[in-house]
């Protein structure tokens, strides 16, 4: 690890910081803050409670907006952290104590007896199966059973289970033993006992998450009484392909397909009885995918969704609430279900609810779905007691609008929904930036706890003829139950170029590592095979153990005989035949195979942030903090970008001085080369390695830089409806603002007010909600009250968005009166003036009238629309848009921060409308994916990429037009196309679609994956 | 595989990232299916080229499937 980003206090006899981070939680956001902080040279210890990490996310079906599969999303993190040499996976363990300082902590943890030694276990499973014990799952919430030693769900890291002594027979009644007795290699051990650790770190991430609001506390929707009322987390499970019913929809009283569906919303939200009077954040998109996925699943299902309002605020939600309507036919009703009843013969269930119009309704289901919010987990509170940070008055942590991640107690951070209820992409943004606050604070520990493998210098086989060894897996019985494992070997021995072939009960075991290497010295290996599982959770392991024999990774190949073959046939002849079939095609591969040179090319350790806004500003000084320069590039003439406008937040802020704070710190900071007035004219280069020309009024100045942030920001959407600009008493509400901050005397008579909602948003020409409208106009309407109280003001809007805790400032606008009075798109209030004197005539849905109005004022609350300059900043960097013209990010879930151009990174309004707290954690955490690539001296590349062969390229210039990363560009001077190896994602795409074979894809050459096709019908002869 | 009646010889070109984890996967869940079908990873389904579907009937293969 280099030196580099080593922000050095330089003060010595002060005790050391430690370079070690600890992550409390093991969920999608603790996942992402290890691999952030991992990745930059920390030492990470996730402490887990529950016996696998995954959290939340791995029980959901789908995620919102874009339907992609949970588990095919988190399963590659979960793979790389469970790998990640310097990530411990402390789970099965909580933490009992926090002693210390930022920077010097000691932590104690309890390591919970597992009962298994994970040194001796493979996870090969026999013990689950043969296990007689049944206990309601955890994972399938309670709706599937699992059994008393258990891997929580199939694809968990680690893949090892433990036995859950509550249930266990061994430790209840002092019978059974079968696992034990079943056990290949003897690693059940009935005597393990509980242990307590000491951990030393730097810094300490708080990420306990969420659990479920108990349905129960809403009895009069009959959860627990009638069996076809279920939660939503429940019926993730059953839309799940891995759930108990195997992704069939099935109601729980009969096993029968349900035809008519009802959600109930804020079941546990916005409710003060049962005590959570914030927002859930998430229920209304988790209740649309839910429905839309049915409708997906089952022609002809009526989804009804009941709601109070449909909170449709983040990136792509309007139009994935509008598609839900219109293209699913997903039926929304505006309102409150008061009880659901059963019906005794059918197990049907009676909705009674008050419609929109005020009328008594009610409506029979086949299944009734509760969208349970959220709440701060279970021992959440314990957690914060011991860590000694306080919690808001609903549980969550404590921390501030422009510190968004930092808790009341120096050195330990908060993500996810420990910090509020907040979605997946927020979770991971927090994440990112909670690990940006950790570096900050142990910077200059970075990379000294950090192990690096060494590795011999590889052999050289150029020249040499193939000499193949075959090892074939039992993986216990998994394996040899089905296929004659010996017979596999056998065969293996008779194809060509194949000098050893060896069968083993788990050769992913270290004995069988050492196995292998033996083999490769012994009988000059230079290509090995394994056929076991699936290369997928596998390869890297043995891959690696060819690299501690000297042989190239790329020398290896995989058949996939379990996964797809002994699990999914129970043939043994026939299975037995497949294997072969797919070990002679492995060794046909193999025989193709070349070693691959990878290649370190240089960073350059410092950042390029474009737009010197709240989020580049915020982004660079954490760059800064963490050690790496950067060059702020701000278009205007001064710091500060939309947060200019803004005077207080609804949390009663004072924007602006935080404002001067941060511009004072930006222009003090030694690390930050600021440029006004200036603009990104040039761009070239790739990841590691950028080159950029910054154009200012009198030069333009060549700059480089190793990763790119873009935070450019977004504008106010300037009105032409409702008389904006034609009467000086019609105003934004960014005006308002700015009038109530500067001439607050000038308000005071104002006394009939009318704001209105979604003026350029949420239309045929904004298909976006604008997020922080709703928000702003509670905050400017509390703050007009309270310069006179007797003010009389209409908030006209179409459904009120305050979501998680500004709920509160929404419920204490109505107590102190404000009028909320939802309006039909297709009759928007009419503005009128009549000698200077306005009037507003606005038709109330909820009371079906017309109401006229006669304000004093009229605050128009026009959206966020995307800075005018994203199209040509958009080109020159090679980052897309999305369809409103915001910035679109790598993926919207599990990279809400990265483009997919590796290298740049986005943040703050220039992603998408968001609120102050919001864009801090988004630019913080920005700061932290740019800072796990700065803190590299070299990145490694090559590898699977594609290579153009420059005699055969014609310049056609289809590899450019269909590369999705913009990577091949052609080259003047040679003719010919260029695809550099840094920038290259090795999809392959390209030279699927070369007309001319010019472009080949390392290690899936043509040669090498038509090698396959060759030998398939060749029959086996044994 | 004589005596067995026909044995169709099918390819399965699957993405690395999704078709071929979803074998996984059902691998995983114990889901049975015809023992025929032979499983080729790719990087992404990209990368198909018409080559190999040609490539593995030539070969023999009685039916090629792209899956990803």
């Amino acid at each position: 690890m280099s030196s580099k980003g080593n922000a050095g206090n330089g003060d010595v006899g002060v005790s050391r910081k430690v370079g070690a981070v600890m992550v409390v939680g093991g969920g999608i956001g603790a996942m992402q803050a290890s691999l952030d902080l991992a990745n930059a040279g920390f030492k990470v210890y996730l402490v887990e409670r529950t016996p696998s990490i995954g959290g939340r996310m791995a029980q959901l079906d789908k995620t919102f907006p874009t339907n992609d599969c949970s588990m095919c999303t988190i399963s590659p993190k979960l793979v790389e952290c469970g790998k990640h040499l310097n990530i411990d996976l402390i789970t099965y363990s909580e933490v009992q104590s926090i002693e210390g300082t930022a920077g010097n902590f000691t932590a104690k943890v309890l390591c919970k007896a597992k009962s298994v030694d994970y040194s001796k276990c493979t996870g090969c499973g026999l013990c689950q199966e043969k296990c007689p014990t049944k206990v309601d799952s955890e994972f399938e919430a309670g709706i599937g059973k699992r059994k008393a030693i258990y891997v929580p769900y199939p694809q968990a890291v680690p893949n090892k289970p433990v036995i859950d002594r509550e249930h266990c027979m061994k430790f209840t009644k002092n019978k059974c033993g079968v696992c034990q007795k079943k056990c290949p290699t003897g690693a059940i051990n009935y005597e393990d006992q509980d242990k307590i650790i000491e951990l030393k770190v730097g810094a300490i991430i708080l990420a306990p998450g969420y659990d479920p609001v108990d349905p129960k506390l809403r009895p009069e929707y009959g959860f627990g009484r009638y069996k076809n009322v279920v939660t939503s987390l429940q019926y993730e499970r059953l839309l799940s392909a891995s759930g108990p019913t195997q992704g069939h929809i099935q109601r729980p009283s009969d096993q029968k397909a349900p035809h008519k569906i009802a959600w109930i919303q804020c079941v546990g939200s916005r409710d003060a009885q049962c005590g959570n009077e914030y927002c859930s954040s998430v229920c209304c998109m988790y209740a649309t995918k839910e429905a839309i996925m049915t409708a997906e699943h089952e022609k002809g299902v009526a989804c009804s969704i009941f709601f109070n309002d449909i909170r449709a605020f983040g990136k792509g939600f309007e139009r994935y609430y509008i598609g839900a309507e219109k293209d699913s036919g997903v039926k929304y009703i505006r309102g409150i279900v008061s009880t659901v009843r059963e019906m005794q013969r059918t197990k049907n269930l009676l909705a009674r609810y008050v419609s929109d119009d005020g009328e008594i309704k009610e409506e029979e289901f086949q299944l009734v779905i509760l969208s349970v919010g959220l709440r701060p987990s279970k021992g959440s509170k314990e957690l914060a007691e011991l860590a000694g940070i306080k919690l808001d008055s609903h549980g969550y942590a404590l921390t501030s609008t422009f510190r968004p991640n930092e808790t009341t107690r120096a050195g330990v951070f908060a993500l996810g929904a420990f910090l509020a209820p907040m979605d997946i992409p927020e979770t991971v943004m927090t994440a990112s930036s909670a690990a940006a606050a950790a570096a900050e604070l142990v910077s200059e520990e970075r990379g000294s706890l950090v192990a690096q493998k060494e590795y011999p210098s590889e052999r050289d086989i150029m020249g040499q003829k193939p000499r193949v060894g075959v090892f074939v897996c039992r993986c216990g019985t998994n394996i040899a139950r089905v296929v004659d494992v010996q017979k596999v070997v056998e065969y293996a021995k008779t194809l060509p170029h194949v000098e050893f072939a060896t069968e083993s009960l788990f050769t992913c075991s270290t004995d069988s590592q050492k196995t292998i290497s033996k083999a490769i010295e012994e009988h000059n290996l230079n290509r090995v095979i394994v056929a076991a599982c699936t290369p997928a959770t596998h390869e890297p392991l043995f891959q690696d153990t060819l690299k501690e024999a000297g042989l190239n990774k790329f020398l290896f190949e995989m058949a996939n005989i379990r996964n797809q073959c002994s699990w999914v046939h129970e043939d043994p002849v026939m299975a037995t035949e497949k294997s072969k079939d797919l070990v002679r095609m492995a060794v046909a591969r193999a025989l193709k195979l070349e070693p691959i040179k990878q290649l370190q090319s240089p960073v350059t350790a410092k950042a390029l942030v474009i737009g010197g806004g709240l989020s580049g500003m915020t982004a660079a000084l954490s760059l800064a903090r963490q050690g790496f320069e950067s060059y702020l590039v701000e278009r205007s003439p001064k710091l500060g970008g939309y947060l200019n406008r803004l005077q207080y937040t609804l949390e009663g802020d004072n924007t602006q001085e935080w404002l001067k704070k941060l511009v004072g710190e930006v222009e003090k900071e030694k690390r930050i080369k600021v440029f006004t007035d200036a603009e990104v004219t040039e761009f070239s280069g790739h990841v590691g390695n950028f080159h950029a020309a910054v154009k200012t009024a009198n030069k333009t100045e060549k700059v480089d830089a190793g990763a790119v942030i873009v935070a450019t920001g977004a504008q106010e959407y300037q009105p032409t409806e409702y008389l904006y600009g034609k009467s000086p008493n019609v105003l934004t509400q960014l005006e308002l603002e700015e009038k109530i901050a500067k001439e607050p005397e000038a308000l005071r008579n104002a006394n009939t007010v009318v704001m209105i909602q979604c003026v350029g948003s949420r239309d045929d020409e904004h298909m976006y909600c604008s997020r922080v409208c709703c928000g702003q106009a509670v905050k400017n309407a509390l703050r007009l009250k309270e310069l006179n109280p007797a003010a009389k003001i209409f908030v006209l809007h179409r459904d009120i968005r305050t979501y998680a805790s500004k709920e509160l400032a929404y419920k204490k606008a109505r107590e102190k009166g404000v009028l909320f009075l939802r309006y039909n798109p297709e009759h928007k209030p009419e503005v009128a003036q009549t000698n200077g004197k306005l009037s507003v005539r606005a038709q109330d849905v909820s009371i079906g009238a017309i109401i006229d109005i006669k304000p004093d004022i009229v605050v128009l609350s026009a959206g966020i629309k995307p800075h005018e300059t994203n199209p040509t900043l958009g080109s020159l960097l090679k980052v897309p848009l999305d369809r409103d013209g915001f910035y679109l990010e790598a993926h919207l879930k599990l990279r809400p921060l990265d483009f997919s151009s590796e290298g740049i990174f986005l943040c703050g309004l220039a992603h998408s409308p968001k609120y102050i707290e919001e864009s801090v954690a988004q630019a913080r955490g920005a700061a932290s994916r740019a800072a796990s690539l700065l803190s590299k001296d070299f990145l490694t590349v090559g590898g699977v990429i594609s290579v153009v062969n420059p005699e055969k390229c014609v310049a056609c210039l289809t590899c450019v037009r269909v590369c999705p990363y913009g990577v091949p560009a052609f080259k003047d001077e040679e003719g010919a196309v260029y695809i550099e190896p840094a920038s290259c994602q090795g999809c392959g795409i390209c030279a699927g679609a070369c007309p001319n074979k010019a472009i080949e894809v390392q290690h899936y050459k043509d040669r090498q994956v038509v090698a396959k096709c060759k030998v398939l019908c060749e029959v086996s002869k044994t | 595989m004589e005596g067995l009646g026909f044995a169709p010889k099918i390819v399965a070109f699957c993405c690395q990232y999704c078709a071929y984890n979803a074998a996984d996967l059902a691998g995983s869940m114990r889901l049975q299916y015809s023992p025929y079908v032979r499983i080729i990873r790719l990087l992404c389904t990209g990368k198909i080229d018409s080559l190999y579907i040609l490539k593995a009937f030539e070969e023999g293969a009685d039916a090629v499937f792209v899956a990803g």
